[in-house]
């Protein structure tokens, strides 16, 4: 393992911890949902977008949309450790007139693109951003990122048949399938099928990886990057919970704050494997 | 035959939006009936059919905005204002981005197109998302105008009720106007009445035809429902003591309600009618049917003025 791949485990971990903490702190939010894509997030944060948090506006900046809004914590962590803003605003979680609402906000925090919340609208909008960087010629790439079980929403479909036909090879989805939704199991409450077939019927460019695996996704992107003439999408197989033994392939820890037991033993289990990664 | 609103939305999109590059166009597959398509054939680079996927447009052009364009979002007021307004609300309105909505064929001018077509809540949706300016043009010279101010002046989000037809017109070439201030059509001392859309050229019908017979009736133009001009209201109930609102849009909501609420809050008790659609599903028929058999036409409006002043008579004596 390279220094730099131990590197963003080592992140990916301490991303977990501080979004523990934030929820521990609020004593509500999101967990579960931001560990599956934990990998994802260091991934893209420190190591393959292009932006310069001293100037979060940046035209030529690659644009991120974290469709699934709702796992924001470990999304805000990244951005604070990326340095967007102090480590310490991420207590500001969830609180009144904080920066740091329960799904992002691009007016309120520094770092965030796009407004999120309503599931299935974030790849619309990564839609109409990337279709934009193509007309003004822009080099930047436009990620999304989205729930496997968001994509039950009608608008993900009709922004994936558009970015198939219009070709739009700078925008790059990742699909967190952790196979759990707010209320149960995917495959219970409406089951998604062959998912890589779906998007490659919509004429997308389709790859599958682990997405707990940091080189498969750091080659996933720049595979999708090489690819010209179709959107790409990542589906990228996780756990939601991952990193903490209760709380994975748990849905109930999709929206939960832990007990005083239940934080002090997440932060013991995440605190190994960010020693396992040091 | 007078000019329909949609044709004039049409060509002053395309000109004004021609002028700047910032301006972007999306419809839903109704561009030959929205308009829209004047400004597509003109500038294609800049104009994005959807297809028939409204929420996708919306959302799409929240994404626009995000990057520094002024997207023109047209179809139906009766889908935007319902298939699109999660993206209206969560996106547009919460993030003030700079999107126009555009809601054509508002009111009844769908006619024969019947109920589904027909939109009666647009101004009520979009009234309530914070920070969303809410405006209906009546006339040829507003529209134009309202164009022009939503490419080159104003910055935030917002919506506008577009008439398939057309009444009128009001005004003369180059008239001004500002927004969230009503406009003055004319004046009079025995009651007022406020309207937007094309109910503004039937009320100034029936105010022509009032003052045939001795009463003397002010005309306000409230082409934007939000920010409300309060100020007019008040002063109107306390210089001509009775109100009617007149709008082609459910009572429940719109004009009239928003009218209501400065009345009711201001403690300005004088006597009060909407005319409206009351609470009801519409039918097909042709624009001027639709009109007549929904209480919306010069008749019933004389009417509805003719019994409020005869309320505010009443409470006198």
């Amino acid at each position: 393992m390279t220094e730099e791949i131990r590197t963003l485990y080592r992140i990916s971990y301490q991303l977990r911890q501080k979004a523990v903490e934030m929820v521990y702190h609020a004593k509500t939010g999101h967990i579960a949902p931001g560990f599956s894509m934990a990998e994802i997030i260091a991934a893209l944060y420190f190591s393959l977008l292009r932006l310069n948090p001293d100037e979060p506006r940046w035209a030529d900046r690659d644009r991120f949309v974290l469709s699934k809004g709702h796992a924001c914590p470990l999304y805000y962590a990244a951005l604070a450790k990326r340095g967007y803003f102090p480590e310490a605003d991420l207590m500001e979680y969830r609180m009144l007139n904080s920066k740091l609402p329960g799904h992002p906000d691009m007016r309120k925090c520094p770092g965030v693109d796009m407004t999120t919340g309503s599931l299935g609208n974030g790849i619309a909008c990564a839609l109409g951003m990337a279709l934009i960087g193509r007309k003004d010629r822009r080099a930047h790439y436009v990620y999304a990122l989205a729930g496997d079980g968001e994509l039950q929403e009608g608008i993900a479909w009709e922004a994936a048949l558009y970015a198939g036909n219009a070709g739009l090879d700078h925008l790059i989805l990742i699909v967190d399938r952790n196979r759990l939704q707010s209320g149960g199991s995917v495959s219970e409450i409406q089951e998604l099928g062959d998912l890589a077939e779906k998007f490659r019927l919509n004429r997308w460019d389709t790859q599958t990886i682990d997405g707990h695996d940091i080189p498969a996704v750091l080659a996933a992107v720049e595979t999708a990057k090489r690819r010209a003439g179709a959107p790409s999408v990542i589906i990228a197989d996780t756990v939601k919970g991952k990193g903490v033994s209760f709380m994975e392939n748990q849905y109930l820890w999709h929206m939960k704050a832990p007990s005083d037991q239940e934080y002090a033993q997440a932060m013991a289990e995440l605190e190994s494997a960010v020693k396992r990664y040091a | 035959m007078p000019e329909a609103l949609r044709d004039v939305y049409g060509e002053s999109l395309r000109r004004y939006g021609l002028a700047n590059d910032r301006v972007v166009v999306l419809d839903a597959d109704l561009a030959t009936s929205t308009k829209s398509v004047l400004f597509g054939k003109a500038c294609p680079d800049r104009f994005f059919d959807v297809g028939i996927a409204e929420a996708n447009m919306v959302s799409m052009a929240a994404g626009f905005a995000a990057c520094g364009y002024i997207p023109f979002v047209n179809t139906f007021a009766t889908f935007i204002a319902s298939i699109g307004a999660v993206s209206a609300k969560c996106l547009i309105g919460y993030s003030h981005l700079n999107v126009r909505l555009m809601g054509g064929n508002n009111g009844l001018t769908g006619g024969y197109d019947g109920a589904t077509h027909h939109c009666l809540d647009d101004i009520n949706v979009m009234r309530g998302i914070p920070g969303m300016l809410v405006t209906s043009p009546c006339d040829p010279v507003q529209m134009d105008w309202l164009v022009q101010t939503l490419i080159d002046d104003y910055r935030g989000p917002a919506y506008v009720s577009i008439s398939r037809m057309g009444a009128g017109p009001v005004y003369k070439a180059g008239e001004r106007f500002t927004l969230g201030k009503a406009k003055r059509v004319c004046a009079g001392a025995d009651a007022t009445v406020f309207a937007c859309g094309l109910s503004v050229p039937r009320a100034l019908e029936a105010v022509d035809r009032l003052r045939q017979e001795g009463l003397s009736i002010a005309l306000w133009d409230m082409f934007t429902l939000k920010p409300l001009d309060e100020e007019a209201v008040r002063d109107a109930a306390r210089e001509t003591g009775a109100i009617v609102a007149v709008e082609e849009h459910s009572v429940l909501g719109g004009l009239g309600t928003a009218v209501a609420e400065v009345l009711a809050e201001s403690g300005l008790a004088v006597p009060f009618r909407r005319v409206g659609i009351r609470d009801r599903y519409t039918e097909s028929g042709s624009y001027p049917q639709l009109v007549e058999a929904f209480g919306l036409g010069v008749d019933a409006i004389a009417d509805a003025v003719r019994q409020t002043v005869a309320r505010k008579k009443g409470a006198r004596g």
